[in-house]
């Protein structure tokens, strides 16, 4: 017999799966899943509420989730792709454009 | 006091004057010729001149008239403290601000030829305006505040117009020099009058409410006054130890050392002293100290003055040595025969710079006597009233200078202070000697000359000065001569009385006069036909054309060890102590910058992480706290 826990143990691994891929990995490809593996595991989390309970109000909120999901992935892979083309690299770490440049020297 | 209002337009006008010429000389400076310059320059100052005869006219004809008042506006008003802008008149400023202007008129007039083709034509003007009106304001202030404005004003115009010529730093550093010796004295200056206030300034801070409650001041307390306030009069008069600055002043435009010797500027002390009578007469021991300070000022000056060859320096030390006569009689009480010989002073020294001005200008600006050495009649006018004056300075009578010197000196023997009688007796001999050394070295020489074009606005004042260095001296014929001392008892100052004889007086005086001749003989001797400037062989003829080396004394003790702790300061203080304070205590704020910038790196990984630990803190907030 599968419980609801069962599928909130599921949920939470998948969701700590995808943030320690968001934090470890440098391929932006590789980020893009992580978290739409994070989004997943929510959407998991909300089907088995709507079960568990029969509800459906829960089960429409993982379907927009899943639509606002796609729309996200097409604006998405548009990103990656320009980012390509622009550094002819897809490595996280390449793209620090807002970060601060060097070290400032103490020199009144 | 119908007349009152003209005292304060006496200083405005030259301000005035002072402001429209600086102002078309800032915007228009190329447009306007020297004719308008002038023309505003001289016009101010000969206003003012009428009108201080105007108002000394009312004196004259009034007896019973002493002091008129004009209170323009009040200028502070704190609880019962109350300092207006008013001005004052008297008998004394009543004939300081007449041979003021008077003879500022001249040496404008002097000035008008002497600068001509000068490319600071109209800023020269400028200066020299605000010059006479600061002055004025010197003398005409109805309270030791007002006082010090002008007093200051004097020496910022004589800091401009000394470093005038202003591309050659040695002229600049002269004008500082004048500027910064004036500093030292107007903060002796400053205190005693600050005190005075303290003390003595609870009815009223004018002149005539100090002079009525100055007996309200403890006497210890008296003498430091009279003494601080003596120190800014060393400053702005030239006496030892503050001297330095006139000979150096010598770096100005002649019409500028005119303007300073004769008629302002180093007569202010004179004036103050004698204005802060009543603070002297109280403090007899200050007076002693002063009268000693001036005999000393004047022997030393007449000294180094018989070595100079330079003819504006030979003048500048014998105007220190005439400042330190009027010393001497204001520090014994004297003060009508200060002003008296500040007065006579004032006519010969004027006379004596703008003949050397026409010197230098007809001999193509040399200076050393030696060098201008040309004969008489080349310049009888100059010769003429050159002459003049020389024997007024050196106290020949029936010259101005004869009878104001010689009253000075019957009084220090009569109050009994004879080592100030013999050492103001061998002065006036060293000043025979020196005044005709330099007159016989220039004007008896060889006729072959080439000289240069003098401007006629040159000549003219010479010959009126030379009017007045001659006749001036009649105003204060003494009893003796059958005079009335119409001068000293006009003037009205509290004198001390000192009784003499008429015979001794009268031996006193042809004591006085052979000595002069004595001096004129010397010089004939040495200078009359083949005049051999000083040499330096032996040491004690260099340590006198080195000026006793003391501006190197100076320049050792004071200027080199300010300019040490200054160093000190600038590269140890600032830099390793100051600095490093604040180094030190901003270094923590920056480090933790340091670290907090190192979180904004631009990587969105990162960001992504900070995202979850706060999502983290706030649900363990929210579970663990609510």
């Amino acid at each position: 017999m599968i419980f609801v826990t069962d599928y909130m143990i599921l949920a939470v691994l998948l969701f700590s799966i995808g943030i320690v891929g968001v934090v470890s990995r440098r391929n932006i490809i590789v980020l893009y899943m992580s978290i739409e593996l994070m989004l997943n595991a929510i959407n998991l989390i909300f089907v088995a509420l709507s079960r568990q309970f029969e509800q459906l109000d829960t089960q429409i909120a993982a379907l927009m989730i899943i639509a606002i999901a796609a729309a996200e992935a097409a604006l998405f892979l548009a990103v990656i792709v320009l980012l390509f083309r622009n550094r002819r690299s897809l490595d996280a770490n390449v793209f620090t454009l807002l970060g601060q440049r060097e070290q400032p020297k103490n020199d009144e | 006091m119908t007349n009152s209002i003209l005292l304060p337009l006496i200083v405005l006008i030259p301000f005035s004057g002072s402001l429209i010429i600086g102002f078309f000389y800032a915007f228009y400076q190329n447009k306007i010729k020297e004719g308008a310059y002038s023309l505003v320059g001289i016009g101010s100052v000969l206003i003012s001149a009428v009108l201080s005869i105007t108002v000394a006219l009312d004196f004259f004809k009034n007896e019973s008239l002493t002091s008129i008042n004009y209170v323009a506006f009040e200028w502070l008003h704190i609880s019962n403290f109350k300092i207006n802008v008013g001005f004052f008149a008297d008998h004394l400023s009543i004939i300081m601000i007449s041979f003021v202007t008077i003879i500022g008129t001249l040496i404008h007039i002097y000035a008008a030829g002497y600068m001509s083709k000068d490319e600071g034509y109209g800023k020269f003007f400028a200066y020299f305006n605000l010059f006479m009106g600061s002055m004025l304001l010197l003398v005409l202030g109805d309270n030791p505040i007002m006082l010090f404005i002008g007093w200051e004003g004097v020496g910022l115009c004589s800091y401009l117009l000394i470093s005038y010529y202003h591309k050659d730093t040695k002229n600049v550093k002269a004008g500082n020099k004048a500027f910064i010796l004036n500093r030292i004295g107007d903060f002796g200056f400053l205190i005693g009058m600050l005190l005075l206030f303290i003390y003595g300034g609870a009815e009223g801070f004018t002149f005539e409410a100090l002079k009525a409650n100055i007996s309200t001041v403890p006497h210890a307390m008296l003498t430091a006054i009279a003494l601080l306030l003596f120190v800014g009069a060393m400053g702005k008069s030239a006496q030892i130890p503050l001297y330095v600055w006139l000979p150096d002043a010598m770096a100005g435009p002649t019409p500028v050392s005119a303007l300073i010797h004769a008629a302002t500027m180093v007569t202010a002390g004179v004036y103050m002293i004698v204005r802060f009578a009543f603070v002297y007469n109280l403090t007899p021991d200050v007076g002693l100290f002063i009268a000693y300070i001036g005999t000393f000022s004047a022997f030393f000056a007449a000294l180094i003055a018989s070595h100079q060859s330079d003819i504006k320096k030979i003048l500048a030390y014998s105007t220190m040595s005439q400042l330190g006569y009027m010393f001497v009689a204001a520090g014994l009480g004297l003060y009508s025969g200060a002003i008296f010989h500040v007065f006579t002073h004032a006519f010969f020294k004027a006379l004596l710079f703008m003949g050397a001005g026409v010197l230098i200008v007809s001999m193509h600006h040399k200076q050393n006597i030696f060098d201008i050495r040309m004969h008489r009649t080349l310049l009888p006018i100059t010769f003429i009233t050159m002459l003049i004056a020389t024997l007024a300075i050196s106290g020949i009578p029936p010259f101005a200078g004869f009878f104001s010197k010689d009253a000075i000196m019957a009084h220090a023997f009569a109050s009994g202070h004879y080592g100030i009688w013999i050492i103001s007796t061998i002065t006036a001999l060293l000043t025979a000697y020196y005044m005709f050394r330099l007159f016989f070295t220039v004007f008896f020489g060889v006729i072959e000359k080439e000289l240069q074009k003098v401007n006629k606005s040159m000549q003219l004042p010479l010959i009126i000065l030379a009017i007045g260095a001659a006749l001036a001296g009649l105003l204060n014929l003494p009893h003796f001569l059958g005079g009335e001392n119409q001068f000293s008892t006009w003037i009205d100052t509290p004198d001390k009385a000192i009784h003499i004889s008429i015979g001794a007086e009268w031996i006193l005086t042809v004591f006085n006069i052979i000595l002069s001749a004595i001096g004129i003989l010397f010089a004939w001797k040495h200078f009359g036909r083949n005049p051999q400037p000083s040499n330096a062989q032996s040491s004690i003829n260099n340590l006198l054309l080195n000026k006793f080396y003391v501006d190197e004394v100076y320049d050792a003790v004071f200027v080199k060890n300010i300019r040490r702790l200054s160093y000190f300061f600038s590269t140890i203080i600032d830099v390793r102590v100051i600095s490093e304070i604040i180094k030190q205590s901003s270094s923590g704020y920056f480090r933790l910058g340091v670290i907090t910038g190192r979180m904004q790196n631009g990587n969105v990984r990162f960001y992504a992480l900070y995202m979850v630990a706060g999502i983290i803190g706030m649900s363990i907030y929210l579970l663990e706290f609510l």
